[in-house]
């Protein structure tokens, strides 16, 4: 960044582990002034405080259309523009709003030293989204997990079974029935409950 | 051979031509092949409209005329050949402001000029006292909403921009918002104000439809650039519309379950069909007002876009000072509305544009004169010139 000045960037966003990841990022690359607000309460007199040349928000934050109303309006805040409004470089528009981030940059600021932050925080939101993917489908497994177990002890009760055979039994209605085990176990809970 | 279409959308009753259009199959006979996406916030329907993320959007009408003429934002050409939905908002304030109107009003409660006159004891006995400006939101710089606000309370003295506060919030939000006091009150459509009356946080005081008789709400947006490009596509998303906005007003249970599902609206059924009924309760003691402008979709030449609607719309905007007055921009606003899309997509013939400056009927001020946009605008005290 040579001897420039380490622009001011604000992070708005609800996530407290994506802002960190974001601001990690940020930090890792020789951004020193970075700041996060989680809460959108007092946005604007936070925002001004701050006078941020960067504010980064995820597109599915509903405080954008508040955001833009504070630029609007206030003559206080110096009034940062959307970065969709330079439109010269599509491939980093489509990149940013696939990934879901968008940002609002005080005029003045050099294109060359925008680039590089907004290619951060699109990689940065990238790996979080596939950190939350992986998540959900390691809670989505566990839970599983949980319903085949009781499935199973209920079949082990009502028919008596060992758990190898209520297991067996489960993986070859649900290979009969084109379903998921999970399905089945489920089905199994559902009928116990409707039959207690 | 089906042309497949990205529409985005946010979730309001006067979506509702454009959703059933979809969802009743009317658009795949026009051998289009939709896929609505429901939208967070009014920044990311237009962002995604100027990038050509979206070929078409359910847009706030300003909005529509903002982006043609690059105020606030990038400037981007748009074209609106289908209105969505004229009318449909209310004003919604907190039992508290309700109770302090009540308390000032003189003559009827309905009555835009009483209320605006009592809104006006009240905001200068707060101030008075000392106490905090009443916080009003709406749902975006550039929307019917925010200019309905303005005008009513203007007309009382009320300055939007030094007496009070004016905040933006997503529809979505604004029921949580009055209940935690964090607004006094809200503009907002269908069917949020009937949210917030159904959870006992706020009264309606009014429908827009008393502070203009007429107003043009949401249109169906594309490019202008796309729209030339893609003629035929555009008569057929009008022709699908325009099925799916009669289909509105005579089938309003199966529109109300139809807009209920959780990828559309996502509210209970009954509360959208009191939206479209125009028959809602109004306040928590279950008192209701019923009124036959309160949204039309798909009657009385609802759905024909006007450019006298779309010069109004760039008065408010001069008059509050988000831009300055001329006559080429008036024109570029007035162009944004294609009757003419309009006409040819549904084989009406060329119908000359008709010009209804008395459909206006503002309950205040002078008659609306789009070809002497200074004079008429002159004629009101409270403004904020750019």
């Amino acid at each position: 960044m040579g001897a420039e000045q380490s622009p001011r960037i604000v992070i708005i966003d609800e996530s407290p582990i994506r802002a960190a990841i974001l601001q990690e990022g940020l930090r890792e690359a020789g951004y020193t002034e970075v700041v996060h607000i989680a809460e959108t309460q007092s946005l604007l007199s936070r925002i001004y405080s701050l006078d941020p040349d960067i504010i980064v928000i995820g597109l599915e934050n509903p405080s954008r259309d508040s955001l833009e109303q504070m630029f609007q309006v206030s003559r206080a805040v110096r009034r940062p523009v959307a970065m969709f409004v330079d439109q010269s470089d599509a491939a980093s528009i489509q990149a940013s709003v696939d990934a879901g981030v968008s940002a609002y940059i005080v005029d003045g600021l050099k294109k060359e030293r925008i680039k590089p932050i907004l290619d951060l925080c699109v990689s940065r939101f990238n790996a979080f989204a596939r950190l939350q993917d992986e998540l959900d489908r390691t809670k989505t497994a566990l839970e599983e997990r949980k319903v085949i177990d009781r499935a199973k002890g209920i079949l082990m009760k009502l028919k008596g079974l060992t758990e190898e055979e209520a297991y067996v039994l489960m993986r070859s209605t649900a290979m009969r029935e084109k379903k998921k085990i999970g399905e089945i176990a489920q089905s199994i809970l559902t009928a116990s409950e409707l039959l207690k | 051979m089906s042309t497949p279409l990205q529409i985005g959308f946010i979730p309001l009753v006067d979506a509702a031509a454009l959703i059933v259009a979809v969802d009743r199959g009317f658009a795949a006979e026009e051998g289009l092949e939709v896929n609505l996406v429901k939208e967070v916030s009014w920044s990311n329907v237009r962002d995604k409209l100027h990038i050509g993320l979206f070929d078409a959007a359910h847009l706030l009408a300003p909005v529509a005329i903002a982006s043609s003429l690059g105020i606030g934002h990038v400037k981007v050409p748009i074209a609106a050949p289908f209105n969505l939905g004229i009318n449909g908002n209310a004003i919604t304030v907190s039992p508290s402001l309700h109770a302090a109107i009540m308390d000032e009003i003189e003559g009827d409660r309905y009555d835009p000029m009483a209320t605006a006159r009592a809104l006006a004891r009240v905001v200068a006995a707060r101030r008075r006292r000392g106490a905090e400006p009443l916080t009003f939101a709406m749902t975006f710089p550039f929307s019917t909403h925010n200019y309905q606000l303005r005008f009513w309370m203007a007309v009382g003295g009320v300055d939007p921009d030094q007496d009070v506060r004016m905040v933006v919030l997503p529809p979505p939000f604004m029921a949580d918002s009055l209940a935690y006091g964090q607004v006094d009150a809200f503009c907002v459509g269908a069917p949020w104000n009937s949210i917030a009356v159904d959870r006992g946080v706020g009264h309606i005081l009014h429908f827009v439809s008393d502070i203009l008789v007429r107003a043009a709400e949401k249109v169906l947006a594309v490019r202008q650039s796309w729209s030339e490009r893609n003629p035929d596509v555009v008569a057929g998303l009008v022709r699908a519309a325009a099925r799916g906005a009669a289909f509105v007003e005579e089938n309003r249970e199966e529109t109300a379950r139809i807009l209920s599902e959780p990828n559309r609206i996502g509210v209970d059924a009954e509360v959208i069909r009191r939206t479209l009924d125009g028959r809602l309760k109004i306040s928590p003691d279950g008192t209701m007002r019923e009124s036959g402008r309160y949204l039309l979709v798909g009657r009385e030449d609802a759905a024909r876009p006007d450019p006298v609607q779309a010069a109004w719309l760039y008065a408010q905007m001069a008059r509050w000072g988000q831009t300055s007055i001329s006559k080429d921009a008036l024109r570029t606003a007035m162009g944004v509305f294609r009757p003419d899309l309009y006409d040819a997509a549904l084989g009406k013939g060329a119908r000359a544009v008709q010009s209804r400056p008395a459909a206006f009927n503002a309950f205040a001020g002078p008659p609306f004169d789009p070809e002497d946009l200074t004079g008429y605008l002159a004629s009101f005290d409270v403004a904020k010139r750019a």
